[in-house]
């Protein structure tokens, strides 16, 4: 695993070459959503909207009925809350072929409630005509403007930014609602999404360790889901299930994979980590991902739990992340 | 197309579309029981004008006869069609037309009816079940070609529009028919703010200023003066105009400098052409009837409208 800085910002000047339809769409946020290199390399092609995001997407909705695919980036939480009834009738009512990428998903950000977005997933999966993406590290950030734009229609893409790890190999790239099996094993199956495939990763060898067989799934799609492979790890997990999201445990990852089992008509337990009906706060993403139990050690407390016994796994022997620790009392991420 | 009295010239076609706009809405408000009559009232001229002498318009050969709504749009639905059929072939020249308020969509395919561009026997199928001439219209209604029944979306869309066709060099211009009450929106600022910002010279709005929204007079609701000096210092051209007087409607787009984005701020009145609906102020956002003595009062405004067409035609 390596540990890569700015890899949208440097990407999307490259993939955009030779592509005069993709317009970017900003609002004020060009710096801090990495299309600052794109505005230098071709200024016509940049729209600068201001801090004026209802009128930026509905903006963008009429570009794509002209032909343009406008690639609109901000925070998420500006998206979604913000612009949900432009998004709506703009954009998603019509199919129009508009990119929206959202970025500081979840607790990434140390920007507090205002800034975090913990439901977005939720709130644009139930949007119809709407294709939902996450991106989980720096590959599928690379691959990911490939599988947006050959979606008829709209697509909500959930972006990190800044030093992100790769966690795959940079020849996989993201397939729409291809889920990535990392690791197969029969006693229980973790489906994680986001930063948190990372934490699953960190867990997985103390697990084997352990005795515990854990598959490990990878979901990047969140619609459509129609993958055969996340019936079939349910299917093989014979303590249960966990599902790890950097969302609330409503609307997302957990919702997502239930409805799945209820179709099947399998029952099992299906124990969910992620942000539980509240709103966080400021913080570094260390803190708030032990805080709402979406890191390592609560994926370990959670197999421990399907699996009914204690397995004594010590943090010394949870291997590192990627990238460093946040350095005590002083978020990394600036806005 | 029936001109008025002697007038031969487009202000007689004009004011004959204005007065077949408030004959066919005031007829269908009666059949129904309801409707959005008051909205014919104010903008039957601004439509009229906008069709008959603002708006480059390609023609649609014969008028067209709108069809059953074919579901809406998405990957799989083949079978889509737009309401901008109505408004001719999208070709760079021409220009195109946004309604905003889509309650105002039954005085729109007045309009249209009366220009040649849909068939009469179209409005029978007004607010059916299994139509897709809506009461509210949608993208796939006649004249319509986006979603705007949201206040505030249309004028960004259209900026969206004008942006892209100011990128591709096209000549045409992209007109939107506003109301006042969207005036109140933060989006409909923004939107003229990204206009002016963006030289998106364009783009004109007609504003039907009939100043009255949902809950009353907008200045009971909450005022939105001066508008003119507001949409100026957000970068527009500002023309306020009577909005009943044809020609001067007319002057607004030909005299406009082309520099800004241009708002024509039309004053009207929302019981133009039918004086017994001035009781109700001021609620005037959906007429229904609530006794016999309101229905016949309607009624005989009906009947003068057609004794007054059959004089003329006769």
């Amino acid at each position: 695993m390596e540990r890569c800085s700015r890899v949208h910002a440097r990407h999307l000047v490259e993939w955009a070459k030779d592509k005069p339809e993709v317009l970017v769409l900003s609002a004020d946020l060009t710096s801090s959503t990495e299309v600052d290199l794109f505005r230098d390399a071709y200024p016509d092609r940049f729209i600068s909207a201001g801090i004026a995001e209802q009128n930026m997407v509905s903006v963008a909705g009429g570009l794509a009925r002209e032909g343009y695919i406008p690639f609109v980036h901000t925070f998420a939480v500006f998206l979604y809350r913000r612009a949900c009834d432009q998004i709506a009738m703009s954009v998603a009512y019509p199919n129009l072929p508009v990119k929206l990428f959202g970025f500081l998903p979840g607790i990434t950000t140390p920007g507090g409630a205002t800034h975090q977005a913990i439901e977005d997933i939720a709130v644009m999966r139930l949007l119809p005509n709407m294709t939902v993406f996450e991106c989980g590290d720096a590959t599928e950030v690379e691959s990911v403007l490939d599988a947006a734009i050959a979606v008829n229609g709209p697509v909500y893409v959930r972006m990190i930014r800044g030093d992100i790890p790769r966690l795959f190999d940079a020849d996989k790239p993201f397939v729409c609602d291809k889920p990535r099996v990392l690791r197969k094993g029969a006693d229980v199956a973790v489906f994680s999404s986001g930063i948190c495939t990372e934490e699953v990763m960190r867990v997985i060898p103390a697990l084997e360790k352990r005795g515990v067989a854990a598959a490990h799934i990878h979901m990047s799609t969140f619609k459509p889901c129609k993958s055969p492979i996340v019936t079939e790890a349910i299917a093989g997990a014979s303590y249960g299930v966990v599902t790890v999201e950097n969302h609330l445990t409503n609307g997302g990852l957990a919702t997502l994979v239930a409805e799945r089992m209820v179709e099947c008509g399998t029952v099992k337990r299906l124990l969910a980590c992620g942000i539980r009906d509240t709103f966080s706060h400021g913080g570094g993403r260390a803190y708030l991902m032990k805080e709402h139990g979406l890191d390592a050690s609560a994926v370990i407390r959670a197999v421990e739990t399907l699996v009914g016994r204690p397995l004594d796994i010590p943090e010394s022997e949870i291997s590192a992340g990627v990238l460093p620790d946040t350095p005590k009392g002083s978020p990394s991420e600036a806005l | 197309m029936r001109t008025v009295g002697n007038e031969a010239s487009w202000i007689g076609i004009a004011k004959c579309v204005a007065r077949g706009i408030r004959y066919r809405v005031l007829f269908h408000t009666l059949e129904a029981g309801g409707g959005y009559l008051s909205q014919a009232c104010s903008s039957a001229e601004i439509l009229a004008v906008m069709y008959t002498k603002v708006m480059r318009l390609p023609a649609p050969g014969s008028p067209l006869l709108p069809g059953a709504f074919r579901g809406v749009p998405g990957p799989n639905n083949r079978d889509y069609t737009t309401g901008a059929l109505y408004n001719g072939p999208r070709d760079a020249e021409h220009d195109r037309f946004i309604l905003s308020p889509a309650h105002y969509a039954l005085a729109l395919y007045a309009a249209l009816i009366e220009t040649g561009r849909m068939h009469e026997a179209g409005l029978r199928d007004f607010n059916k079940d299994g139509s897709s001439v809506e009461m509210i219209g949608a993208e796939h209604s006649p004249g319509m070609e986006v979603m705007t029944g949201s206040l505030g979306q249309g004028i960004s869309q259209a900026a969206g529009i004008a942006l892209a066709r100011k990128k591709k060099g096209e000549s045409g211009k992209v007109w939107v028919f506003m109301s006042d009450g969207e005036f109140q929106i933060g989006q409909t600022w923004e939107a003229v703010e990204f206009a002016a910002y963006h030289g998106l010279t364009n783009i004109g709005m007609y504003v039907d200023v009939n100043s009255y929204q949902c809950d009353g007079k907008i200045d009971s609701v909450m005022g939105i003066d001066p508008l003119d000096r507001r949409l100026e210092a957000f970068g527009a051209e500002v023309v306020s105009c009577p909005g009943h007087d044809v020609v001067r409607l007319a002057a607004a787009a030909s005299e406009w400098k082309g520099e800004r984005p241009l708002v024509v701020l039309a004053q009207t009145v929302p019981w133009q052409g039918i004086e017994v609906l001035r009781q109700r102020e001021p609620k005037f956002h959906y007429i229904r009837f609530h006794t016999d003595e309101e229905r016949q009062s309607l009624a005989d405004a009906l009947q003068s409208y057609e004794t007054e067409i059959e004089r003329e035609s006769g």
